[in-house]
């Protein structure tokens, strides 16, 4: 595992932003070098993609985040046996991220509901629409502040059309 | 609303000889899609040639919710995600929880969640067989195996007072300890049980029919279901020797012993023999971890610093010196409720590998909180498994990912 | 001469009226069988509400059917949806007035009875077909496709197995058949015509859309093939034809394979005796067959059908006429 680091490290020195290790190692990389790290730890061994995630970090007080999303990947090497975290911090400005569907199938539906709950587009998905919520939903249900209920005037249209030939 | 079907048709679209594309809209009420799963199915004759799974019919926003809820809240709402097998959602989400907060769970406890764990897996085993049958045909199965499940939840009900929704896990441990008269209907349970499995099978296992129903559908490479993401039996089928209480020990599977099923060639046959084979692991599971529970007589089920139901919405840091008259008075600064970080657990599910993704931000509430659940995997590999099967072979796929929606939509 | 006529068509139709009766009374008692058998099988309590030990339970079901909303779904196409299920059910219960039950009592008796009786069956796909075109719905489509491929292709091997009984016996007639089953060394015609008898029995319970053939109806993929959009009493008449259909299959079978109304020995005051306990030995296999088997795939069920079936009763007509040439 150390090894494997250094080897990262060595590498690409000049996109990893930080190493973690607080649960479990953990490699937090710059967008830019992002798919080639991926490809990279895929060729290691790297060959079960457990999940992948968006996380939103609006107002998050216990410390400073370079940028306000990150998508979260977790790894796991069915030969070593080794989990491994891969963060990539995500401007809100310049929402995107590099698709791994080419490397992993399964990262489909993880992006398209990435997508759905954050409004993160995944350049090079086959097929980006929305998973969990309507296809004509706005906004993005998971960011903070995307309210839990929403007021009246806003809510989802069928939903209000529905209600309309309801009350008739 | 409009939501319109598979955009391009798989079919080459020619002026000359032009076929229109035969839709059949599958669910979301259908009596074989295990709850509300809805697939446009693109037909020529039979056969499927494409298929695009729609999802979202019992999407409750658990993720959303959960960050507005405290941190034993939240395993209520677990309990609503696999509701075939709660407990194995509770025990990942406390599982997290605890590593976060950095807590060691006693060894009664810990073997208490294994045995309901163990219990989950085999209730949540007896459904899939019982559906997975009724789909294919074989109404009498549904029913042998509904009556077995009812025993398991006669005890469930015995241990926490529910049958589906249990709760049974909190943070720390478990809520309630075992009673002389759980531990003998568990005993009595695990003798009777493998010679259940054997009524099943001999049901089943030799018919004709369901050799063809079942065998060279829907097969699986290794590789290509690596690839998929598909974790749990239907990995294990084509397989792939991978289960998290082997390669990740939790709870209490380091103790105890059993053998990992697999498969060879990946077919639906094969899923459904590992199925079954794992039924009679989790009886044995079951009989170590009662007989070791004799060695924790008396013990704590609940790890001394495990926190109190109700987290409170902030903590102030204590003056080092007590007060004359006022006893305790507190600085003005506050300290987190809980550790800042993150955590990652995940677990064996009687469905596949079930994880939790927890990112604290010192409050009582989590702010974030991922779920990675294998029937949203499983689902989403469907189109890949049904390319040039036909109807009934899907229903017979379905059956074989074992989903259940409420997982897969959370 | 009148006066002749007229009484005989008063007790033709008093008896045909009786007739109907005791078969509606057996349908409905069928289903209930069914029910307590299966749920026997399967270690639970069947009906056991309506009546001691659910003996009213058929009656119930009629009454709740004939009370529900007649519901015509939007698109269909009105003539030909009311008239399918008639179709079927007439098509399946008019069968019944060809079977000799004794050897005085015969409603029609046809010289070319066992003709009649398969094209009755063959017309019953018509039903099948109409009303899965009728409701405008993919489910019923796809059911009435499957169901009008899978009865063509099982008429064929079931045409076949009988062929066989007919060259054994020289006629069409079903009361000449029975009679020379008599007169035959076995008595029944099961003993020589095994093979026939086994083509028999799978392709009938093909033909009236039982497990492990029920594909177009099946509930788990088709949700309930070509009648899903019918309702109430619309439902209840296919559900009847389905009954009538099983019920006129085992008596034909009992006719042609078993010897008819003929027993080892006479019981007096119950003339139906032996017929009677012949067709409910061979409902009694339908209903097990039902609590046993998985459902066939659509192309495995051609494949045993053309492959298995057709080839075999092919074969076994071959011999028998061998037979018949040479003894």
């Amino acid at each position: 595992m150390k090894e494997m680091l250094e080897k990262v490290k060595e590498k690409f020195n000049k996109f990893v932003l930080a190493f973690e290790n607080r649960d479990l190692p953990c490699i937090v990389v710059k967008r830019e070098g992002f798919l080639e790290l991926m490809k990279f730890l895929k060729e290691e061994g790297f060959n079960h993609l457990i999940d992948l995630c968006g996380v939103d970090y609006l107002n998050y007080k216990p410390e400073k985040k370079p940028e306000r999303f990150e998508v979260v990947y977790h790894l796991f090497n069915m030969n070593t046996k080794v989990l491994l975290r891969v963060k990539v911090p995500i401007p809100e400005e310049d929402c995107w991220q590099y698709s791994v569907v080419t490397l992993w199938k399964t990262a489909n539906w993880f992006e398209r509901e990435c997508f759905d709950m954050f409004g993160i587009k995944f350049k090079g998905h086959p097929d980006l629409r929305r998973l969990l919520m309507p296809e004509d939903w706005e906004g993005y249900p998971l960011r903070k502040d995307y309210p839990l209920e929403l007021p009246e005037e806003q809510e989802w249209k069928v939903y209000k059309e529905l209600k309309a030939r309801g009350s008739k | 609303m409009s939501t319109p079907l598979i955009e391009i048709t798989s079919k080459e679209v020619s002026i000359n000889n032009y076929e229109e594309p035969f839709y059949l809209n599958l669910g979301p009420q259908h009596p074989s899609t295990h709850g509300v799963l809805r697939l446009v199915l693109e037909l020529e004759g039979e056969t499927i040639i494409g298929c695009d799974p729609r999802i979202g019919y019992l999407h409750r926003g658990v993720e959303k919710l959960a960050e507005t809820l405290n941190y034993n809240q939240t395993i209520v709402l677990s309990d609503r995600l696999d509701y075939i097998a709660s407990v194995a959602n509770n025990v990942v989400f406390c599982l997290a929880f605890e590593k976060l907060f950095g807590i060691e769970v006693p060894r009664r406890a810990k073997l208490l969640r294994t045995i309901v764990g163990e219990m989950a897996r085999i209730s949540s085993h007896l459904l899939w067989l019982a559906t997975h049958a009724l789909d294919i045909g074989a109404m009498s199965v549904f029913l042998y195996c509904f009556r077995d499940r009812e025993r398991l939840l006669n005890i469930f009900e015995k241990i926490c007072g529910a049958r589906l929704t249990h709760s049974y896990v909190r943070i720390g441990g478990v809520r309630l300890d075992f009673t002389q008269e759980i531990i003998e209907d568990l005993y009595q349970f695990t003798e009777e049980f493998p010679q259940l499995i054997t009524e099943y099978e001999t049901l089943i296992d030799v018919n004709r029919i369901w050799l063809e129903r079942t065998k060279e559908i829907a097969i699986v490479s290794a590789e290509t279901a690596i690839n998929l993401g598909l974790t749990g039996p239907v990995l294990r089928g084509s397989g792939v020797a991978y289960d998290i209480r082997k390669v990740r020990p939790y709870d209490a599977y380091s103790e105890v012993e059993f053998e990992v099923p697999v498969g060879e060639r990946g077919d639906t046959y094969d899923r459904y023999k590992v199925r079954m084979r794992e039924m009679r692991q989790s009886n044995w599971i079951i009989k170590q971890c009662l007989d070791k529970l004799k060695e924790t007589e008396g013990e704590s089920i609940l790890a001394e610093d495990a926190p109190d139901l109700l987290l409170p919405e902030r903590v102030r840091e204590p003056e080092p010196k007590p007060h004359p008259k006022k006893g305790f008075v507190f600085t003005g600064k506050e300290v987190p409720v809980v550790p800042v970080g993150e955590a990652f657990a995940s677990i064996e599910s009687p469905k596949g590998e079930l994880a939790v993704y927890v990112i604290s931000d010192g409050t009582n509430k989590p702010w974030r909180l991922r779920i990675r659940t294998p029937s949203f995997v499983h689902i989403s590999a469907i189109p890949e498994l049904i390319r040039g099967h036909m109807i009934a072979d899907l229903i017979a796929v379905i059956g074989t990912l074992d989903i259940v929606l409420g997982d897969c939509d959370r | 001469m009148g006066v002749a006529l007229w009484s005989e068509i008063v007790i033709l139709v008093a008896v045909a009226l009786l007739l109907l009766l005791v078969a509606l009374f057996h349908v409905a008692y069928l289903t209930y069988a069914e029910r307590k058998i299966i749920a026997r099988m399967q270690q639970r309590l069947g009906p056991n509400r309506v009546g001691p030990r659910g003996l009213l339970q058929p009656i119930a079901d009629v009454l709740k059917l004939l009370h529900k909303e007649d519901i015509i779904p939007y698109g269909v196409d009105k003539p030909i949806f009311h008239l399918a299920p008639l179709v079927s059910l007439v098509c399946a219960a008019s069968g019944l007035a060809l079977i000799p039950l004794w050897d005085t009592f015969v409603l029609s008796n046809l010289n070319v009875g066992l003709l009649f009786l398969l094209a009755l069956s063959s017309l019953s796909a018509y039903g099948v077909i109409l009303s899965g075109w009728a409701s405008n719905s993919r489910y019923a489509f796809l059911g009435a496709l499957r169901a009008s491929a899978q009865l063509i292709s099982y008429e064929i091997a079931m045409s076949l197995a009988l062929l066989s009984v007919v060259l054994m016996a020289g006629s069409f007639n079903l009361q000449d058949i029975v009679k020379a089953q008599m007169e035959s060394p076995f008595k029944a015609y099961i003993i020589p015509q095994i093979i026939a008898f086994f083509i028999f029995m799978v392709s009938a319970i093909a033909e009236t859309n039982r497990v492990p053939f029920d594909l177009p109806e099946a509930e788990t993929e088709l949700v309930a093939g070509y009648f899903v959009e019918y309702s109430g009493i619309r439902f209840a008449l296919f559900y009847l034809a389905e009954y009538f259909g099983m019920v006129v299959m085992c008596a034909l079978a009992v006719t042609c394979f078993l010897g008819g109304y003929i027993g080892p020995f006479n019981i007096p005051g119950l003339p139906f005796f032996w017929f009677l306990l012949k067709l409910y030995v061979l409902l009694f296999f339908y209903i097990w067959v039902r609590a046993t088997l998985p459902r066939y795939r659509y192309d495995q069920l051609m494949g045993l059908g053309w492959k298995v079936l057709i080839p075999l009763g092919l074969l076994n007509l071959f011999f028998t006429a061998l037979l018949k040439l040479w003894l």
